[in-house]
């Protein structure tokens, strides 16, 4: 199973090789066999007596993450969707894609999308999962901006990553706090402690994190802004990511978690509601689109609320026709995107307005698309297989879980009723679809190019899909036993009894005379469409959920940089403020929760009068040397603080340290004075006095924390010191009767060697600086 | 004694930081060279004061003050010197190079 899942991940590296010969050979060809064979290697697994097989590979021992593959009915339905479809979109994309194009770039993202959903739908541990989760959106992200240099591209590009991502890190949030509470990264293991789960207090918690990652995968309401955005995209791509596959992937997860997440109110109620609101909106929706494919997208969301709206009712008829209807969504919704490709290339636009009476130049397209519209739409008769899962969602709808509540019971009286509406609009601008772009008048003087039928290549995959969708409408219960029930068994858990689905259930079935009325009243609606599309225009635009994205993308980019602006003034000063003040308030606030503050006056020197007045004498200097104005007598002023501090270590009996200050400090004058000479004038720059009062708090904030530290520690010593281990040896260990020194280059010599170190850089340092001139000034 | 000298060295931090916060790099220094005296002073006020005689170890002398903190100060006076001269000539080479010595006037290039 390992190198089915990694098959397309290991060709992509062979494609650079592959496309040199581009000029003779499509790329497609060499690479689609990969699909192929692994659609030939799962389907050996169809069959009535499937059991669910598990592989293990050791990936992160030590963090519980191992590449654990567990194939079931569900993850078989999609692996098989996944290669099959994409065998027939690698094909489609052969004669869609010209020579000419980047088609490297375009089979190795489209074959790391494949990897990476295959990994989805095939993962049993949770962090393995959501790697792959987030390759499909890395890759869905490139295939969307294929053509980067077109503006649209970008933008689709980057919404549909910010949300996606947005998302799957909500997912991820979800994940890890399962894995935390069941102590398993195993989904299988996590089921058998549902109980733990549901009952824990962060349970609704994951709900929620878990349900926002599905929902923007699988473009919920409101999420669902990207996809049409998505339609940038190659068509290929819009067919297989963007109806197929990775749109599904939120379905999967909805439906891999239900066992854990589901049987619950909540999720009935979240679940459920979004699905149906998607359902309704995006249907009503669709028929406001002028673009072939941004009808396709719209129709994409609205069937995706469908499905996820029939997850979240988790009746058995429910789940079943759920799955029955993710098989039939992919086969027509497929089919319909490759002929939108085809009527794009053909003519030129996708523009329906543009389009029409395109039949008699293309009966192939306008068959296979009649078999999907009216597949969608849910026309019943026995050849469209989009019929038999509209049904069964009615009939699920009206038979909804019994949960209480006042909320629960609303909804349970408004679903039918929201169902039958949405798929009245389904019908709608199923029929539009259809009607304006292959019948009507043919506006010749619009198209660019004459039309004509389409190659018999870009043909096949649509055919192969419409074959799909006719042959299970004729035998719906083809794959029933063999296939649609394991795959239903693995999301309702054990007890689900496979359905017989019957075209007819007679007049007194009520999901019939459902269908009826969705026929009924949306015959009439698409008829008279003209009349009522002025609905749309109540609405403005500037209400939509785009706008709202812009704003929002827009204010947190204003918004950060506003902030930025506001701190970052390139200003040394403001930044001093900053670093100081939180130095002030953090340790000062420290100091005074913790009671630091002491005072002890028994351990003190006694005060002599020639310290009162070197001291006194520094404080008044250095006083002085903020008011001052003329550089000498500032650097004069330094000097005598320097002088008065060697005063005070002779005092204080460190006569190396008075000899060393000394010296320092008349080098440090010196140096001052040669440097004056260059340096402007002091001049008094005016400051703004709320500028003024900022620095003196701050400065005598701080000499007021210094002093506190050093009283209060100086007040609360803990333990002798060291020296005078330092002291008795420093004759019989350093040779030395000089303490300071011995200490200096014999206890503790690698201080003073980095020192030298210290001296020699900046000497050198001042050298270059004086000497190197890569300047303007050098010119 | 103390409790004075630590006095003096959180006024010899406070006019330096208010030095530090000036517009002109001179200043700027001044203040870097006052905000080293005022830690030198600070850690030999830690170290106690006048506890006996120099730590130079001759016949009769003792008990001696705490050789330590002189010698961490000496260490810190080197540093401190190199990084002020250095900054000295920096202060120079941006002033003359600038042709101003305001740092509010020094903010980069536009294209940072």
């Amino acid at each position: 199973m390992i190198y089915a899942v990694f098959a397309p991940l290991i060709i992509t590296l062979l494609i650079p090789l592959l496309s040199k010969w581009k000029e003779r050979v499509h790329t497609g060809w060499f690479i689609l066999p990969v699909p192929i064979l692994i659609f030939i290697y799962f389907v050996q697994f169809v069959g009535e007596n499937f059991t669910p097989h598990s592989e293990s590979y050791s990936w992160i021992p030590s963090l519980n993450i191992s590449i654990d593959f567990y194939l079931d009915g569900l993850s078989l339905l999609f692996v098989l969707l996944i290669s099959g479809i994409g065998s027939l979109v690698v094909l489609y994309s052969i004669y869609y894609l010209h020579k000419s194009e980047q088609l490297k770039q375009f089979y190795i993202y489209l074959y790391i999308f494949m990897f990476s959903m295959l990994g989805v739908v095939l993962s049993d541990n949770v962090f393995v999962l959501y790697s792959f989760w987030e390759f499909t959106s890395l890759s869905s992200f490139l295939l969307i901006g294929y053509w980067h240099y077109r503006e649209r591209s970008r933008y689709g590009a980057l919404k549909s990553m910010l949300i996606t991502v947005f998302g799957g890190l909500s997912l991820f949030g979800g994940l890890i706090t399962l894995s935390v509470i069941t102590e398993t990264t195993s989904i299988q293991a996590m089921i058998e402690q549902k109980d733990l789960i549901v009952n824990h207090s962060l349970f609704p918690l994951i709900l929620v994190f878990i349900l926002l990652g599905a929902f923007t995968k699988s473009a919920q309401f409101p999420f669902h802004i990207w996809l049409p955005d998505a339609m940038e995209a190659p068509t290929p791509v819009s067919a297989y990511l963007h109806s197929a596959t990775m749109v599904k992937a939120g379905i999967f997860l909805v439906a891999r978690f239900s066992p854990i997440l589901g049987g619950e109110p909540s999720f009935f109620i979240i679940v459920s509601l979004f699905g149906i609101v998607t359902l309704f909106w995006a249907s009503f929706m669709a028929v406001r689109q002028t673009d072939l494919k941004g009808i396709l997208a719209f129709s994409t969301v609205s069937q995706l609320g469908m499905i996820m709206a029939m997850l979240g009712f988790g009746t058995d008829v429910a789940i079943f026709a759920a799955v029955f209807h993710i098989l039939n969504h992919a086969t027509f919704k497929g089919s319909l995107f490759m002929i939108a490709g085809i009527v794009d290339h053909e003519t030129g636009t996708r523009d329906v307005r543009k389009l029409g009476g395109l039949m008699t130049f293309m009966p192939m397209s306008a068959t296979l698309a009649l078999f999907g519209v009216f597949s969608m739409a849910g026309v019943p008769l026995p050849f469209f297989n989009g019929f038999y899962s509209k049904e069964l969602f009615f009939e699920s709808a009206i038979d909804l879980p019994g949960f209480s509540g006042a909320f629960v019971e609303f909804l349970q009286q408004a679903i039918p009723y929201i169902a039958v509406i949405g798929s009245i609009f389904t019908f709608v601008y199923s029929m539009y679809l259809f009607f304006s772009t292959f019948r009507g008048k043919y506006k010749e003087h619009e198209l660019k190019t004459k039309p004509h039928e389409a190659p018999l290549g870009m043909l096949i995959s649509p055919s192969i899909l419409v074959l799909g969708v006719i042959l299970i409408g004729l035998f719906p219960n083809m794959v029933n036993e063999s296939f649609l029930a394991h795959a239903a068994t693995a999301v309702f858990g054990d007890g689900f009894h496979a359905h017989e689905v019957k075209f007819w259930h007679g007049w007194e079935s009520p999901a019939l005379r459902m269908s009826l009325i969705v026929v009924g009243v949306g015959t009439i609606l698409a008829i008279t469409r003209k009349k009522w599309t002025s609905v749309y225009t109540v609405f403005p635009r500037r209400l939509s959920f785009n706008e709202l994205y812009n704003y929002i993308v827009d204010s947190i980019e204003k918004g950060s940089t506003k902030i930025t602006e506001t701190y970052m003034t390139g200003s040394i000063r403001h930044y001093v403020s900053y670093i100081l003040g939180s130095i002030l308030i953090i340790t000062g606030a420290i100091l005074f929760i913790t009671n630091g503050v002491t005072i002890e006056f028994d351990d003190l020197a006694p005060i002599t009068i020639p310290e009162i007045l070197v001291g006194l004498t520094m404080a008044i200097a250095a006083i002085a040397s903020i008011f001052t104005n003329n550089r000498l007598s500032l650097i004069i002023i330094v000097g005598v603080v320097g002088y008065g501090l060697s005063v005070l270590f002779v005092i204080y009996r460190a006569p190396d340290l008075a000899l060393t200050q000394l010296i320092v400090e008349t080098v440090t004058v010196a140096l001052f004075l040669l440097c004056f000479k260059h340096l402007p004038e002091l001049k008094n720059l005016p400051s703004h006095p709320g500028v003024k009062s900022i620095n003196f708090l701050i400065s005598v904030g701080f000499g007021v924390l210094v002093t506190l530290i050093g009283i209060s520690s100086h007040s609360s010593k803990l333990f002798s010191p060291i020296s005078e281990y330092f002291i008795e040896e420093s004759v019989p260990l350093g040779g030395g009767h000089n303490v300071v020194n011995v200490i200096l280059v014999d206890m503790r010599g690698l201080d003073t060697l980095f020192e030298i170190t210290v001296l020699g850089i900046a000497a050198l340092a001042i050298y270059a600086l004086i000497k190197l001139r890569h300047d303007k000034e050098a010119k | 004694m103390e409790i004075i000298m630590a006095v003096l060295a959180g006024l010899l931090f406070a006019t330096a930081i208010y030095n530090l916060l000036q517009k002109q790099i001179l200043r700027i220094i001044i203040g870097t060279v006052l905000l080293s005296h005022g830690a030198h002073l600070f850690i030999l006020t830690m170290g106690k004061l006048k506890r006996g005689d120099p730590p130079i170890i001759v016949e009769g002398a003792g008990p001696f003050t705490d050789p330590l903190p002189q010698a961490l100060i000496l260490t810190s006076i080197v540093i401190s010197f190199g990084v002020t001269s250095f900054l000295l000539v920096l202060a120079y080479r941006a002033s003359t190079l600038n042709k101003t010595d305001n740092m509010e006037e020094l903010r980069g290039s536009e294209h940072e």
